[in-house]
Order: C-alpha cells, then structure tokens, then sequence
C-alpha cells in the first residue's frame, strides 16, 4: 500500500463571528509552475531565491494598456521608466513593443543607448542631470524634461557654446485633488512658476519648447486626478498657443498607475481595488479631447507607466528555510528571501503561495527573512497550509522596483530569469560573485597584516 | 503527557473543549495523532504509527510532533505528568 502524503499535524482555534486580523484566505492553489517551467526545475536549476519573469504576462500587459489608450486617443506612445526595471532583456521587450526609453540618470541614458534605443526616443527626466549628461542629451537630440531653474540655467549656458538646439518640456506639479501633493518635482502650476518657466524658455529662441511633463505620484487608485491633470496641462499648452503662437508636440502623463497589489493595512485586497486601463485611459483621453486645445493640433500622449506595466509580471521564488514557534503561539516560517531583495514588501503585502500541494488546513503565520535583521519581515500576518523545510513558495507581483532598489547585504544577488513565451527559461542577470563584490575594495598597506 | 479526558475529538477533525468552550480544526495528521493519544498512545507507539502510514521520515516527525505538542500545550489540552 502506497503511504499517505504526510502533512504537518497543525490545530487551529475557530474564532466565530470575530474579524480576524490574519484576513481572508487568500490562496487555494499551489503555484507549481509559471509559464509552463516547473518551480521545482527553476530552483534546481538556477537556485534559490530567484527571480522569475514572464515575457508574456509583459507583452499581455503592455497591448492591454497600449490598446486602452489608442482606441481612445489618435498619437499614444509609451516610453518604458527604466528605474522599475532595467535590466537589458526586459526594456528590450518594451522596446520591441514600440516603447521609448524614460530615464532619470545618466547611468540609465546610457544603458538605453547601449539597448540601441535611439536618442531622439529618449526621455529624460529627473533632478540629478549633471552638465555633462545635459550636453549629451543636447548633443543627441533625446528629450529633455527639466525639473528646476538651476536646470533650465545650465541649459541656457549650454546653448552659447553648442550649435544643437536642446528639446526640452517641463515637468508641471500640481494639486489635483489627491494627497500627497508631490510638490518637490518640477514646476508648479498654481502659483505660476510653470508658466514662468515657459516664457523663459520661449524668450531665449536657442530651445526648442517641445512638451509638457507631469507625474502626480505613484500607486494612484484614482483615475479622476488624471483627468485633473491633463486639463491643466492642455490649459498650458492653449496659453502658449496663444501668446506664442506655438504648438507642443507632447503631452506626457508621467506613470502611477496602480499594480493589482495589495497596499499594506488595505482592507481589500488590491485585485479587488485597481483601476482598470481603460478607467486611466478614458480620465486622461476625456480631458484632453474635450480640452480647448486645437483639434489639428493635437499633442501626442505620452506614457511612462512602470509598476502597472511589470508587477504582475515578477515572481520571486524561495524556499522555507525553517519553522518556528513562536511563544504566543504563532507559526514563524523563516524563508530565504529577505526584505533586501524584496524592498515592496515594505509597501505592500505581497501575495505569497506554496509551490506544492496542500490541503485546505491553514495557520496563522509570520514569514521572516533570513537577514538576522529584526525589521527582516516579508509578511506579518498571513494564512497559510503548514509548509516544511525545504518546500518552496512563490511571491507574485513582483516586477516593478525590486530589481532596481535591491541591496547586497551579508550575501549575494541571485539570478534573475526570463521565461520566454516558449516556456523556455534564459538567464538575463547571473547570481552575484564574491569577486563582484569585492573587486572594488581597497585596503591600505597599514592595514594589511595583523594577528590575534 | 495525556491528553485532557473532558476533550471531544469528532471523525471530521474538529475539537471542542467543553471546559472553555473553545472549538478548534485540525488537519487529518493532527485529527490521527489526537485521536491516538486519546487512546492513551505515547509518542514512540504514534511515531509507530505515522511512520508505516505516512511518508515521512523520523526527524520531520519529531519536529512536528514536539511543534504540534507545544499547540496543545498552549491551549491547555494536556495533563502533565502529575509525578512532580
Ligand atoms: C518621472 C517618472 N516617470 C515614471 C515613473 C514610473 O512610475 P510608476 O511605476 O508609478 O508607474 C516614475 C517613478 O517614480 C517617475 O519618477
């Protein structure tokens, strides 16, 4: 006779009728495989933790929201924001679909020219522009969107010794109804600065004034601030129509779009709560069609959408490292993915599901990192089927920022790896070497022996 | 270390405490293991057990019998050795 799965003997205290701060069973499936690959195969072959990514789920994501906008609108085009996620093999997906580049550092510009983005798709954004990466940018011909008078000063300067003549737009901040107020970016539109700028700009004649830029904050899960905001945009781009007689050739409505993520302390989880596309995309289309702007002259809508783009399509596998409980009764599952590779676990409570078969049996459970850090916790509170060493989870929505904002500490990065629509996975990042690390580190002669 | 003879363990793995009047789930592991120390089984008889029935190793066993004792213990399902 063929013995029985053994499952781990968990008993679980009924609270009728009592909300319980654990929340709603989230997860009734394993999530075995992604894409076709199996878990298992992935973490045998290229370790644990490790990050997966789904070409499809990327390109789905990117028509959904590009169909959105140009069934709308007649000029749509997005730039991929490098900052969520640059690594080379994921902007050229966006690439290949049509999308720009929009970067914030000269580190990002160059790696979209070393992508092969041309430079006159280039979007430069951001308060960390130095001299020599405005000459650049000048010299090429990219997009630039300032974001200060000392910015706009340097350009100015830049213009008396160099023949190119600079595109530029501005960044606009402005209040549109949401909190917070992301006041520290660009220009802003209620006191006039905008405005000031622009006749800056248009009375030195060396600059060519190309657009209007704006991006009202991150996670937005309300598609009327848009709308806000792109009617205070048009209502710029009509006032320099009129006293200039001149047409901008964009509109840019930055990112912000909420990812189906759930925000930490939501009551509801975020599947539920995020705007669709189609809700962003009929806000900001709406305003700007019914705007006073000239018809024959419509600007083209530009896009820099990041976490609403590649959460969905991020996964983070690990793998339960221990269990413990802990004195008031609780499960601490202690998994080796710490909050260094997983900086939104900060932000959000992220889904997190076996990778085997369970039963439907749940504990109440605190999933900790393994970084020997007290502020180490991937997730507080959390239900989930008795796990045992060596069982693998997975950690869904996990695209956007965390392969940017992630720290080496007291260990190295893994592989991050691309799922192809093949169901072929490739390595687009290796793990991390001593010698990554170390290569750059110095120690001075008089520190070089020592004994104990 | 016994299990409290007032403790109703139900086929369905649902345990009520009439003393408290607490009800509590259990997996089918823990429902077997309950009803085995019901009857008075030590841990080397249930590890017996478990062992020709499930497919588990010995370590993984005691790990998550000594887990699953201390669940009991804490919610106070178990007479201790009255000895000391
Ligand atoms: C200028 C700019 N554009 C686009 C983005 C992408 O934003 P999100 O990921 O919220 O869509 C950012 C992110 O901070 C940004 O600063």
């Amino acid at each position: 006779m063929e013995k029985k799965h053994f499952e781990r003997p968990i008993i679980k205290k009924l609270q009728t009728g009592m909300p319980n701060k654990f929340g709603m069973k989230t997860e009734y499936e394993p999530i075995s495989e992604i894409d076709g690959v199996s878990v298992k195969d992935l973490v045998a072959n290229y370790g644990s933790p490790l990050y997966v990514m789904s070409e499809n789920t990327i390109r789905e994501t990117y028509r959904e929201a590009h169909r959105a906008f140009s069934t709308r609108y007649p000029k749509v085009q997005f730039a991929w924001s490098y900052k969520t996620n640059y690594m080379n093999a994921i902007c050229n997906i966006f690439h290949t679909e049509g999308s720009w580049a929009e970067v914030v550092s000269g580190f990002e510009y160059d790696k979209a020219i070393n992508n092969g983005v041309p430079p006159s798709k280039i979007l430069f954004n951001g308060p960390d522009k130095s001299e020599k990466d405005l000459e650049k940018a000048i010299k090429h011909g990219s997009y630039i969107h300032i974001d200060h008078f000392d910015e706009l000063y340097t350009i100015i300067n830049l213009t008396n010794k160099m023949k190119e003549r600079p595109k530029v737009a501005i960044r606009v901040n402005m209040d549109c109804g949401i909190y917070p107020l992301w006041s520290r970016f660009g220009f802003n539109y209620e006191n006039g600065e905008a405005w000031e700028a622009i006749n800056r700009i248009m009375l030195t004649k060396k600059i060519d004034f190309v657009g209007l830029h704006c991006h009202i904050g991150t996670y937005i899960l309300a598609p009327w601030a848009y709308g806000i905001a792109a009617a205070k945009l048009a209502d710029l781009a009509v006032a320099i129509e009129k006293k200039f007689n001149h047409y901008i050739k964009y509109i840019d409505m930055g990112g912000g779009f909420a990812s189906k993520n759930t925000l930490k302390g939501a009551f509801l989880p975020g599947s539920d709560t995020c705007p669709t596309f189609d809700q962003y995309a009929d806000a900001i289309t709406t305003a700007l069609i019914n705007s006073p702007i000239n018809h024959e002259h419509l600007p083209v809508l530009l896009l820099e959408s990041g976490r609403s783009l590649i959460d969905d399509a991020g996964y983070l596998v690990g793998t339960v490292l221990a269990n413990k409980r802990l004195p008031e009764g609780k499960l601490a599952t202690i998994i080796d993915i710490g909050v260094n590779l997983l900086f939104t676990s900060f932000w959000y409570d992220h889904k997190v599901t076996p990778a085997q078969q369970f039963s439907h049996h749940t504990e109440d459970t605190i999933i900790y990192g393994p970084l020997c850090m007290n502020i180490d916790i991937i997730r507080e509170n959390v239900q989930l089927p008795p796990m045992k060493k060596g069982d693998n989870i997975v950690i869904s929505r996990i695209g956007a920022y965390n392969m940017t904002q992630w720290m080496q500490f007291i260990t190295l990065r893994p592989n991050i790896v691309l799922v192809d629509s093949k169901s072929k996975a490739h390595v687009i990042r290796g793990n991390e070497t001593p010698d990554n690390i170390m290569k750059n580190e110095l120690v001075p002669e008089h520190l070089k022996k020592f004994e104990l | 270390m016994k299990l409290k003879k007032k403790i109703a363990v139900s086929e369905t793995g649902f345990i009520f405490d009439p003393t408290t009047g607490d009800s509590f789930s259990l997996n089918p592991t823990a429902a077997e293991i309950l009803n085995l120390l019901k009857d008075g089984k030590n841990e080397k008889e249930i590890k017996k057990v478990i062992m020709e029935g499930y497919n588990v190793d010995e370590s993984t066993f005691e790990r998550s019998f000594l887990d699953f004792m201390a669940m009991l213990r804490l919610y106070n399902m178990i007479e201790e050795d009255e000895k000391n």
